[in-house]
């Protein structure tokens, strides 16, 4: 039935004229197609935002180097850091929850189709306004193109006084577009998940993976509704001569700084938690087990949601807050780690006594632990407020953050590629290619970023485009750069498998991991509304149930 | 029912061996790297592990304690992890048959919550102790009081009970731990957000406009200490670098007296004297005595009392001077000094003049 | 790996799950609450901050009659909704209309209010911080009003041509919900803005 509907579909599609498929994709409303053009979104601006990277790092790699001015070298890392966290981490996470999401809880499509096209077109146009800076940002006063306030933009730094031109504009506007959409993509995954699930399918019964992108949707209305907020107040100053963030009429920058981080600090837990979510689906497969302790897993990731939204200001621990306030957000970073801990410790759990294929889905989860584990530790090491004194604002900060979001979040958004490209394209990526991208992207990863850690201890602050030479940093400086070199070969033999494994990858069936959510149990790529008819759930884990009818889960429950 | 793989034939504990050595190797390397001292006098390496005052020395001892805590859960859940990898892989001619399925325990749920808990107890009473005792340190009654300004792209210190304006260089003296003479440092902004940070004496404290914010350094060696500002404030926030000189006691006293006296009155110099009072330059800097009393760049009555130009940027020599009087934009492009198209003898005269400001 | 042709198991069961449109309100209210918090609390981290005047206990004024108005529409807006889920079309759309003129007044208020500041007391959003975080967060709620009234005109309209019935029912109260909210900020505007920042 399945491989009939799919031959259909290609019938279908082959037959059209190329306008009209576009056509198509652009007027869309399928979960499906919305999720795979949040996708290719998103690998369009990684690549965009990864070229920014190595432009700095090409400049850092000499002191007094002059690959780029100051100001290029300025706008850099403040388009690397907004495009990376706003149109690269946020949009692939969004994409997969929109395809897998009602695929694993039995719907046919999101609660709201609609909705979710326009939140789409809403992020990718947020992309392209922010971009459009280059082009238009000069404004009358020649001040310069893209926006080169830094990804946080710290007051007063973004008045008229010290940002001229519309480059600060392009900015915010950009964000305050993208944020509307992330809010309807949250509502939306929200409503799918209490509303749409098929019967039988309890909350109990959820795969983790609904939880966890539950739990983040929940969080990204706390995240961007203060983020768009501030952002309003920012053009009511840049625009109606606000005095918000204005130092001059007693305005304050550092509630900027505290406004930015309450959105700031519960995002990265906005992007890590999908990425758990994958974790949590694939470990499991690949361990040949249930996931450890799923109640407690659930209840984790809650406290790390609720503990998150009060540990902003340990991004603000230079600023001269009294010591009980800092002594306050110490401890209360520190206490992310439990929660943390206990999902490392089930993941570890759920591998323990299994048959563990070291298939290159799971190689990356199981690179995930190890730099989740070391950034975790980092992370302590940054709660320490004293410590913190001396390592915020240097390459040590740098490294942290980008072990969680490049040692973390995409090490798991490489897994889920693999593990769930199969589904989306009818096709498996290629193994060989595979393992090689795997081995060279975790040998580019820690040649630069474990090495990153060093500058910053001998002093080093970060978003400097040149460093004097003697301070014991060139050296380091250096490698680290031919670190990011290899880690941009690897995501080139990435992309290549992508691009040669959808035209000829083996044929992948509908469930050839042997997997036991509900998404394998329709032909791959899903036919139109996913499921011909809807199913009926016993357990956590239907397909277990299916393939092992002496020994069904829903016995236990 | 079947399961879908192909053993391979590398040898996953050999390679997995490696790998876990060579992380060892680098981790070692970076303590090693951390740990390496420089010599007393010269401080080129701003190494946070390499302390010479009473607070940096505080947080290199919380640093120890937090490293050696997560160097210990690195070594327990890193060992955890590779021996499941290892332990449990599929190997050739395993069952085909699916493991046990275990779906948790609370016990052991319970075991690895309750110990994260009371390492997390450790480690804040730990760091809040710190906290306080840098934080709260009471001022002694012969602190060197200073003020320190942060402007795009340079430092301005004011020592208010002395009477002295300098920048970028600051001098402070050395303390006697039997009978210490720290320094307590008042940090303002002129314009955007700046950070002090001189990482072998204190940690960074930011310097927020309309936000005063208080540090303290408490040196025990003399020397020169480099840092430089730490918080992303504009374009050339790369060459705001900053300077501290120890100096002995009888050293700073000297140095002071010479700050505090006016400005050098060279009648042969007064041709360049006239460029600088007749041209731009006032608008900007101050030289004490003349009609030049401009705040927005650094003062220049004591010019030649410093080895820098531009906030570190530059030696402070006559060519390099000269260079930055001409065309900033060729050492420190995106600076706010303006280039200040003076002909070849107006800018030889200024220069000659500059230079007789010791 | 065989591929599952049989569908799974399709046991009845009784399902039923929160309405979507409701939850989908829920959250939209979870995140407009988020943004109105950030504004509260800036309007009263500034008070007493503003380095020149006008200050709020010059020139305030409690519009009490305005926001007997708003509030008191939560209740039309209600009752409005009890109507139609019982049918009584007529009700309903008088009930209805009574709503949209109590919003309308409370804005024409709000608008009278702004009217007096900037032209008697030379208040504008430039003036000082109590200016700029005033009219920041009054003129955030206002904006939700305009658009709560273009929503409730536009559900009017519809049920003038006879389009609303008790099966739009549930619809309609997830608009009415949006309203209640809306009357909620504003308890929450009016204590910060005429109580506590006086």
């Amino acid at each position: 039935m399945s491989s009939d509907a799919m031959a259909i579909q290609t019938a279908e599609t082959s037959g059209q004229p190329w306008v009209q498929r576009l056509h198509e994709w652009v007027t869309t409303v399928d979960h499906k197609r919305l999720g795979i053009l949040y996708i290719l979104l998103a690998l369009l601006f990684l690549v965009i935002g990864g070229i920014e990277a190595t432009v700095m790092r090409i400049q850092l790699m000499w002191p007094h180097n002059d690959f780029v001015s100051p100001r290029v070298f300025n706008r850099m890392f403040t388009m690397h850091g907004t495009t990376m966290i706003f149109f690269v981490a946020m949009p692939i996470l969004f994409g997969f929850a929109n395809y897998l999401v009602p695929l694993m809880i039995g719907a046919r499509d999101m609660a709201f189709p609609r909705l979710n096209a326009f939140s789409f077109w809403l992020s990718a146009f947020g992309g392209l306004l922010l971009y459009f800076s280059f082009v238009g940002g000069n404004g009358l006063y020649g001040a310069g193109t893209a926006p080169d306030v830094g990804w946080w933009a710290y007051a007063p730094l973004t008045s008229r006084a010290f940002s001229p031109g519309h480059s600060s504009d392009y900015w915010t506007i950009a964000l305050i577009v993208s944020g509307f959409g992330s809010m309807g993509t949250a509502i939306n995954i929200i409503a799918t998940i209490i509303s749409m699930r098929c019967p039988g399918m309890t909350l109990g019964r959820m795969p983790l993976f609904a939880w966890l992108n539950l739990t983040m949707a929940g969080m990204v209305f706390l995240v961007i509704g203060p983020l768009t907020a501030a952002q309003l107040m920012l053009c009511v100053d840049r625009y109606l001569g606000g005095h918000f963030f204005d130092t001059q009429a007693g305005g304050s920058a550092t509630l900027w700084m505290h406004f930015f981080w309450i959105f700031g600090h519960p995002e990265v837990y906005v992007l890590v938690i999908p990425a758990f979510a994958f974790l949590s689906e694939i470990i499991p497969v690949f361990s040949r087990k249930p996931i450890f302790g799923y109640p407690v897993m659930v209840g984790a990731t809650m406290c790390i949601g609720f503990v998150s939204m009060s540990v902003w200001a340990h991004h603000m621990f230079t600023i001269g807050m009294n010591s009980y306030a800092n002594s306050f957000f110490a401890i209360t970073t520190m206490v992310v780690g439990i929660p943390t801990g206990i999902k490392i410790f089930n993941w570890l759990g759920t591998m323990w006594g299994g048959r563990i294929l070291l298939k290159t889905p799971m190689l990356f989860c199981i690179g995930f632990l190890f730099q989740f584990l070391l950034a975790g530790l980092t992370g302590i090491m940054l709660s320490a407020a004293p410590f913190n004194w001396q390592l915020s604002g240097s390459y040590f900060v740098v490294a942290h953050f980008h072990y969680v979001i490049v040692g973390g979040i995409l090490f798991a958004l490489f897994g889920a590629f693999y593990y769930w490209y199969p589904k989306m394209t009818g096709r498996m990526l290629n193994e060989t290619l595979g393992k090689l991208h795997f081995w060279l992207f975790l040998i580019g990863f820690h040649l630069c970023f474990d090495l990153m850690h060093i500058p910053g201890l001998l002093g080093m602050p970060r978003r400097i485009y040149t460093y004097e030479p003697g301070r014991g940093w060139e050296t380091l400086n250096f490698l680290v750069t031919i670190g990011a070199f290899v880690q941009g070969i690897a995501i080139l033999v990435f992309v290549a498998n992508l691009i040669i494994s959808y035209f000829k990858g083996a044929k992948a069936g509908n469930d050839p991991w042997d997997a036991w959510t509900l998404e394998w149990s329709v032909s791959s790529p899903p036919p139109a509304y996913n499921f011909a008819s809807v199913p009926t759930v016993a357990s956590r884990r239907p397909l277990w149930d299916l393939k092992h009818p002496e020994d069904p889960d829903s016995r236990y429950e | 029912m079947r399961i879908v793989e192909t053993m391979h034939k590398e040898d996953w504990p050999a390679i997995l061996g490696r790998i876990a050595g060579g992380l060892f190797l680098l981790v070692g390397v970076l303590l090693a790297a951390g740990l390496c001292v420089a010599s007393p006098q010269d401080n080129p390496v701003p190494s946070i592990f390499d302390p010479h005052s009473t607070p940096a020395e505080s947080i290199r001892h919380l640093s120890h304690f937090v490293l050696g805590i997560t160097g210990l859960i690195f070594l327990v859940v890193f060992s955890l992890l590779s021996y499941v990898v290892v332990r449990f892989r599929r190997r050739v001619g395993d069952p085909t048959r699916e493991p046990a399925q275990v779906y948790g325990s609370t016990q052991i749920e319970l075991a690895w919550t309750v110990i994260p808990i009371l390492i997390v107890a450790v480690l804040f009473a730990a760091t809040a102790r710190v906290i306080h005792a840098i934080q709260d340190a009471p001022k002694p009654a012969d602190a060197v009081e200073v003020t320190a300004i942060g402007h795009q792209f340079w430092w301005e210190f004011r020592y208010p009970t002395m009477g002295i304006v300098t920048a970028n260089e600051l001098h402070v003296p050395v303390s006697d731990p039997a009978h210490p003479t720290p320094t307590f440092l008042k940090l303002l902004s002129a314009d955007t957000d700046h950070s002090f940070w001189v990482p072998q004496l204190a940690g960074k404290t930011d310097l927020i406009p309309n936000h005063p914010n208080e540090t303290w350094l408490d040196p025990h060696e003399t020397g020169l200490f480099l840092g430089q500002c730490a918080q992303y404030c504009g374009t050339q926030h790369a060459k705001m670098l900053l300077r501290v000189y120890v100096d002995s006691p009888e050293d700073f006293h000297t140095w002071v007296q010479a700050q505090k006296q006016p400005a050098n009155q060279d009648a042969k110099e007064a041709a360049g004297r006239r460029v600088f009072e007749t041209t731009a330059c006032v608008n900007c800097h101050a030289v004490g005595g003349t009609n030049g009393t401009g705040r927005f760049g650094p003062d220049l009555t004591h010019l030649m009392s410093r080895r820098t130009l531009a906030a570190g940027a530059a030696e402070n020599t006559p060519e390099k001077l000269r260079l930055w009087i001409q065309s900033p934009d060729a050492i420190k492009p995106g600076s706010l000094m303006p280039a200040m198209k003076l002909s070849d003898g107006d800018v030889d005269a200024l220069v000659r003049y500059l230079e007789t400001l010791q | 790996m065989s591929a599952i042709t049989t569908p799974l198991p399709q046991t009845p069961v009784a399902w039923k799950l929160p309405y979507r449109g409701r939850v989908g309100m829920t959250c939209l209210i979870f995140a407009e609450s988020a943004i109105f918090t950030i504004f509260v609390v800036a309007y009263l981290f500034y008070v007493g901050k503003s380095l020149s005047g006008p200050t709020p206990g010059e020139v305030l004024e409690t519009p009490i009659f305005f926001t007997i108005c708003l509030l008191s529409s939560s209740l039309t807006i209600h009752l409005a909704g009890k109507f139609l889920e019982r049918g009584r079309r007529g009700a309903f759309l008088l009930l209805w209309l009574f709503t949209i003129v109590l919003g309308a007044l409370f804005l024409y208020g709000t608008g009278k209010e702004w009217y007096r500041l900037i032209y008697e007391h030379g208040l504008t959003i430039s003036t000082n911080l109590f200016g700029t975080t005033y009219y920041s967060l009054v003129g955030l709620h206002a904006t939700h009003v305009t658009a709560g009234l273009v929503m409730l005109s536009i559900v009017f309209l519809f049920g003038l041509a006879g389009r609303v019935g008790p099966e739009q029912s549930a619809r309609v109260d997830v608009l009415s919900l949006y309203w209640h909210f809306v009357d909620a900020v504003w308890v929450v505007v009016f204590t910060v803005v005429y109580v506590l920042g006086r």
